[in-house]
């Protein structure tokens, strides 16, 4: 069996599954950010009165934090009167977490085998843990908190094996967002992806989070990094293998251009884009090693005087991290504002909202339209290097140019 | 019980292309409303706010594939119900969307060929059990997958809600 029928066999108590049956799992964790209010409001209507586990519920703050407005502060209230009155302890509230991905992984909820749902598509990052972590609406989180289990489609699987070495300044964004490009908004839809191969087995945890994470925007249900405790049989069947060559399929960057992450250009093919924002941060690429290479580029230079430059820190941990660090202090200099550890402009709700006509290239994870603000904005997604990079030079780049001594002056 | 029942009639408010994203059929920024019928104030609001004054009550919204793609927000299933959609029918769905829709009590019905064959004011009747739509102003008989008898139980209901809180209503009545 693959990982995503392994799991699911497990969590519906059968010894086989295969693709297309329905199952229903046991639930190891829920997870849900301020949507909790939606799924509240739903769990009061069925009337239960106590929620199945309270043990097994974490709910972190981070779309709108600290309350931009006095509706979402009455929300964040209601829940935390919910979350008191239930026994829920795994809470993260303004300031104790950041964004709900990132606080999941440092606390260590997630472990290999786990079924784990969320009211969040981006949960798929968590099989970068080896979890089947996977997104759903909050009415049917509220039968969650309610029964503890889930009916599940199993997912065929599509396999992943990623060879060669990254050249430089090109990273995991830069893999998935090709990938991305070749297979298409729908091209795992309903599917699990298992990502293997040398490359992705050097990879870093915050790197594979990056694999798991954008692989919903192709459309997968799940998405898996190796991991030691839980591995695919050698027979599993597979509906599909794509294979990788870092070093002849993606020699450089990759940028998805709007307003669709499918719409893939190598950073080369984008001649004279000025940028009015960056933006660094989000579930996809807020972490540490982001910040890192971000303070790598931004040390000894300036942001564009026509660019702003936003970064928002994973989690206070990531914050506090690169703070101890010495990457905000380089960041501050070279002219960047510092967001609090959140999701920031990336739902398009506050912290960096775009103008009709702006442009913006992030690190986060949707370019649809009006996604950080105006209909007639346009996001190019990106790299942390290419963000850092297009920062420095106002217009997007590859990194390699700014970083050039001959080139020192851009 | 709601009156939804698998026999829908009415017209196609609007043909939309593939991968339609959440974002687009439900900005993140009103993200922080809660109440339901609400939401259907900014159904397409950013890129065709003329769809939710042409949707009629039972009218459908047909698309290409890839339907809903994107923030598992429900709010944007909460939108196009509240709108007065009767269903939507599409060539393919996201996951999340699909769900959401089934669970609010919104019909979602795949039909590989539906934005091809119908026009907007065309009227339909689709039977979801079956998996055909019949399109009665071009006297077309469109194929589409019948919805899982497990959906359609809990379009029945009203959605997931009504649903559980019949079954968790029971042993206290019984």
């Amino acid at each position: 069996m693959t990982l995503a029928e392994k799991i699911l066999a497990r969590a519906s108590g059968r010894s086989r599954v295969a693709p297309d049956e329905i199952v229903v799992a046991q639930v190891d964790l829920a997870m849900s950010h301020e949507n909790a209010d939606l799924v509240r409001k739903a769990f009061l209507e069925i009337g239960v009165p106590r929620v199945w586990d309270p043990e097994k519920i974490v709910i972190i703050f981070d779309h709108r934090i600290p309350a931009e407005s006095e509706k979402t502060a009455a929300t964040h209230k209601a829940v935390r009167e919910f979350v008191r009155q239930q026994g829920i302890r795994h809470f993260y509230d303004v300031g104790r977490g950041g964004i709900c991905h990132q606080v999941l992984a440092e606390n260590g909820h997630v472990q290999p085998g786990m079924v784990v749902v969320g009211t969040d598509s981006h949960t798929t990052t968590h099989g970068a843990f080896g979890a089947f972590a996977t997104g759903i609406g909050a009415t049917e989180m509220a039968g969650v908190w309610v029964e503890g289990k889930l009916w599940f489609k199993v997912p065929s699987t599509i396999r992943i094996e990623v060879e060669g070495e990254f050249a430089p300044w090109v990273s995991a964004k830069d893999l998935i967002l090709w990938i991305i490009g070749k297979v298409g908004a729908a091209g795992a839809d309903y599917r699990a992806v298992e990502f293997d191969g040398s490359a992705v087995r050097r990879m870093t945890a915050a790197s594979r989070m990056v694999l798991c994470n954008l692989s919903m925007e192709m459309g997968a249900k799940v998405a898996f990094t190796p991991v030691m405790e839980i591995a695919p049989d050698a027979g599993a069947k597979y509906e599909r293998a794509i294979h990788v060559n870092l070093d002849y399929d993606i020699p450089e960057p990759q940028v998805a251009c709007p307003h669709s992450v499918d719409n893939v250009k190598p950073v080369s093919a984008l001649a004279d884009v000025p940028v009015h924002q960056a933006v660094l941060g989000s579930c996809t690429n807020g972490r540490l090693e982001d910040l890192e290479v971000a303070a790598c580029i931004l040390s000894g230079r300036r942001v564009h005087p026509q660019t702003r430059l936003i970064i928002i820190p994973a989690s206070q941990r990531v914050c506090l991290d690169a703070m101890r660090l010495g990457y905000l202090e380089t960041l501050i200099e070279a002219g960047a504002i510092v967001n609090p550890p959140g999701c920031g402009p990336c739902v398009g709700v506050h912290q960096g909202i775009l103008a009709a006509g702006e442009v913006c290239i992030s690190s986060t994870n949707r370019n649809f339209i009006g996604r950080m603000g105006s209909k007639d904005s346009f996001v190019y997604l990106a790299s942390p290097a290419v963000v850092a990079a297009s920062a420095v030079a106002g217009r997007i780049i590859h990194p390699e140019f700014v970083m050039a001594k001959e080139n020192a002056h851009v | 019980m709601s009156d939804a029942t698998p026999i829908l009639r009415g017209r196609v408010a609007a043909v939309l292309g593939p991968n339609i994203d959440t974002d687009v059929i439900y900005p993140g920024r009103y993200l922080n409303i809660t109440d339901r019928e609400k939401t259907a104030e900014h159904l397409f609001e950013l890129a065709w706010p003329e769809i939710r004054s042409r949707i009629r009550p039972g009218d459908f919204i047909v698309a290409a594939a890839n339907f809903g793609c994107g923030s598992s927000r429900e709010q944007a299933a909460a939108a196009l119900k509240f709108s007065g959609c009767g269903a939507v029918i599409a060539a393919s769905f996201a996951r999340i969307f699909f769900r959401n829709a089934i669970n609010l009590g919104l019909p979602a019905l795949v039909s590989p060929s539906a934005a091809i064959e119908c026009r907007e004011g065309d009227e339909l009747e689709i039977d979801l059990a079956a998996g055909e739509i019949h399109n009665l102003s071009r006297n077309l008989t469109i194929a589409a997958a019948p919805l899982d008898p497990r959906a359609i139980e809990l379009i029945r209901s009203g959605g997931l809600i009504p649903w559980l809180k019949a079954k968790y209503a029971a042993p206290a009545a019984g």
